[in-house]
């Protein structure tokens, strides 16, 4: 789950590292109520998960209450690299001297954690490890042994961060890599932490992934779950508890397995579609789960047709068979089904489904052929309606 | 020969009596798996389906002289029983386990290979290992499988490793050993694990090897098979059309930034002399024409 600036601020702050006053406004009044309990000048910046934001207009500095009313206006509602802007966060503006990088995240080659330290930041670090890769000091830490204070200090002497800055950057440094571990992280970086003019280190940006498979002993994160997905079609199928995420093609997917849904979109593309959709039903591919399954397609305007590409392992393709006729009782389907069923008790599911199909429920023996077919039913329609 | 584990591997189940353990376990077992015992704390002295339990892993090694387990607990105490496993001699051990938290799986990782280099983990959050009527520890559906040889699979994905077996088995065309390593980010064996074993394993004659999007071990194999590899390798690699940033069902299935895309993977397994195939279905027949000109 990524979370929003304000939200990893806020998760910042928990772990003890220093942010910026701040509180988040989903309205021009709320903007200014925020600016006026903070004190001037501030930042109204938009919330959404993309870079670029302060280039697009997303981020602009306000003097007083006319100031932070007509950004706030402008910026709530803005599309952002197609991100609707919904909310903003006003911040105390900081006085910015220097502007350096910091992030952990896990090295997956070495199986080790990776702390990266820039004294060049508030740029983008892909950039950064292209054209400068010297500007970045890497730390590897084994995480049976973490980081301490003193290899920290060591760190950010090595890095090159001004003098003045160390003490502290070294602290929040062990804060931030406590955040990353204790706080169950993908990755926590900050872009750009500030030097500033007086003389202060603090976190005037927060990029946190958290690892969702954690979520079982972070309650806390319940309140941040209803915001992290922008896809109505994500949301309902994450209230159906499916494994699904959003793609822009006109093919409806449903496969078990993550493997085989992929690669169920990799084959619709070579011959020449594209997906509406990942979704993996997993081992469960009974009827609950494949109407469940059904439903959520079925509610997306983009596919045209759908394709269940199922192989059965441990799941059983006559107990799939009897999932997806139920389903289809259940379920008023739109788009033309094809089925593609292999692996286990394969020849049992075909032989239930053989007096249910039609020239809207059709079944291919394997998976070339039923992408094939998926895609011509799809281009059909959208020829159709052209 | 097989690799990893053989006809003469004693297992036992970590978890042997929830849903999950009792399903796979007796049926790990009825494949002709020497599945010698359990272990659960609580219901210790008793037996399932013929299978006794007992209190620990160490109680269990030591009364049935078990070198490999397989682990089938929640995520939230997977590790610990990995852990357990190691510290009891274990030196095979195979979690099936999805959802640990990342951070769990680095720290167990450096655990086992600072306190226990000659355990060997494979997954967590895999199907486990076949060895076609000698062995199968995990959850793979053992009539998919094809014994004899010549070929050696090795994959991240689980579903991908059926579709693989099926594909060969439906051609007559054996495996020795099918190894599914998992889709974490911190898998405890990797490709070049299996790799290795594979190359130095006489009875298999070619690798099929089946990646996806996320980290760089697809391409740490490429360099390893480019070095050292004799044998003939089919690889296919799932995840072409997948946007970046987001997790595709496996945890470790990610495109972060410009790092871990397919299109470099393939790229990197084709320069290494690997046959590369862009569905899993050519990945068969492009095998299966190897193993014919054998």
């Amino acid at each position: 789950m990524d979370l929003f600036e304000y939200q990893g601020k806020q998760y910042f702050a928990q772990f003890g590292i220093p942010v910026s006053p701040g509180g988040e406004a989903d309205t021009v009044d709320e903007a200014v109520a925020q600016a006026e309990a903070i004190g001037y000048p501030v930042v109204v910046k938009a919330q959404v998960r993309v870079g670029g934001r302060g280039k697009a207009g997303g981020i602009k500095l306000a003097e007083n209450a006319d100031e932070v009313r007509l950004h706030a206006g402008n910026i709530l509602g803005m599309d952002i690299k197609g991100h609707t802007v919904r909310r903003v966060w006003i911040e105390l503006s900081s006085d910015i001297a220097k502007e350096y990088y910091a992030s952990f995240t896990l090295d997956r080659p070495n199986k080790l954690y990776l702390g990266m330290l820039s004294a060049e930041g508030g740029v983008e670090i892909e950039e950064v490890a292209a054209t400068n890769p010297d500007a970045i000091t890497m730390l590897s830490i084994d995480p049976t042994v973490g980081l301490d204070l003193e290899t920290a200090k060591r760190w950010v002497a090595e890095a090159n961060l001004d003098e003045e800055a160390r003490e502290q950057a070294a602290a929040l440094l062990v804060q931030l890599y406590t955040c990353y571990v204790e706080g169950d992280c993908d990755l926590a970086e900050i872009n750009p932490l500030i030097l500033t003019t007086d003389g202060v280190v603090r976190a005037l940006d927060a990029k946190v992934t958290l690892d969702e498979n954690a979520s079982f002993r972070h309650p806390e994160w319940e309140a941040w779950a209803g915001t992290d997905t922008e896809d109505p079609r994500e949301a309902m199928a994450k209230e159906k508890g499916l494994n699904y995420i959003g793609l822009e093609g006109s093919v409806g997917i449903i496969a078990n397995g993550a493997g085989l849904a992929m690669s169920t979109l990799d084959v619709v593309n070579q011959v020449g579609g594209s997906a509406a959709n990942f979704l993996d039903i997993g081992g469960g591919a009974n009827a609950d789960v494949m109407t469940a399954a059904l439903e959520v397609i079925n509610a997306d305007p983009s596919v045209k047709s759908i394709f269940v590409n199922i192989f059965g392992g441990i799941t059983r393709v006559d107990e799939v068979a009897k999932g997806v006729i139920e389903a289809l009782k259940r379920v008023d389907i739109k788009s033309p089904i094809v089925l593609r069923l292999d692996g286990t008790n394969a020849v049992e599911g075909r032989a239930l489904l053989k007096d249910h199909l039609s020239d809207r429920l059709v079944a291919e023996p394997t998976m070339l052929d039923a992408a094939r077919r998926a895609v011509a039913f799809a281009a059909a329609i959208e020829g159709g309606k052209g | 020969m097989s690799i990893f584990v053989d006809e003469n591997t004693k297992v036992i189940v970590q978890g042997l009596t929830g849903g999950q353990g009792r399903f796979h376990g007796v049926r790990n077992r009825d494949y002709g798996t020497k599945v010698v015992g359990g272990v659960s704390p609580n219901k210790a002295g008793t037996d399932f389906e013929g299978i006794p339990v007992f209190a620990s892993v160490a109680h269990a090694v030591a009364e049935t002289g078990a070198t490999a387990s397989f682990v089938v607990v929640p995520p939230a105490g997977a590790v610990g029983a990995i852990l357990e496993a190691a510290e009891a001699g274990i030196e095979f051990i195979v979690c099936i386990t999805e959802g640990i938290p990342a951070h769990d799986e680095a720290k167990c990782f450096n655990i086992l290979k600072k306190n226990f280099p000659n355990a060997r983990l494979l997954g967590p959050n895999c199907p486990g290992i076949i060895s076609p009527g000698k062995c199968n520890i995990g959850i793979t559906s053992g009539d998919i499988a094809l014994a004899g040889g010549p070929v050696g699979i090795v994959s991240r994905s689980g579903t991908l490793t059926y579709q693989a077996l099926h594909e060969l088995s439906q051609q007559g065309v054996g495996q020795t050993t099918c190894v599914g390593i998992g889709g974490d980010p911190v898998p405890g064996t990797n490709f070049i694990d299996c790799l290795e074993a594979f190359e130095a394993d006489p009875e298999t004659k070619a690798v099929m090897m089946i990646g996806e999007i996320g980290g760089s071990e697809e391409e740490r194999a490429a360099e390893y098979i480019k070095a050292k590899m004799t044998k003939p390798v089919v690889s296919y690699v799932a995840g072409v059309t997948a946007p970046p940033g987001r997790k595709m069902g496996h945890a470790g299935a990610i495109i972060s930034g410009s790092q871990g895309t397919a299109q470099a993977k393939m790229e990197a397994l084709e320069a290494a002399g690997v046959s590369v195939a862009l569905n899993p279905t050519e990945a068969g027949e492009k095998m299966v024409a190897i193993v014919r000109n054998l």
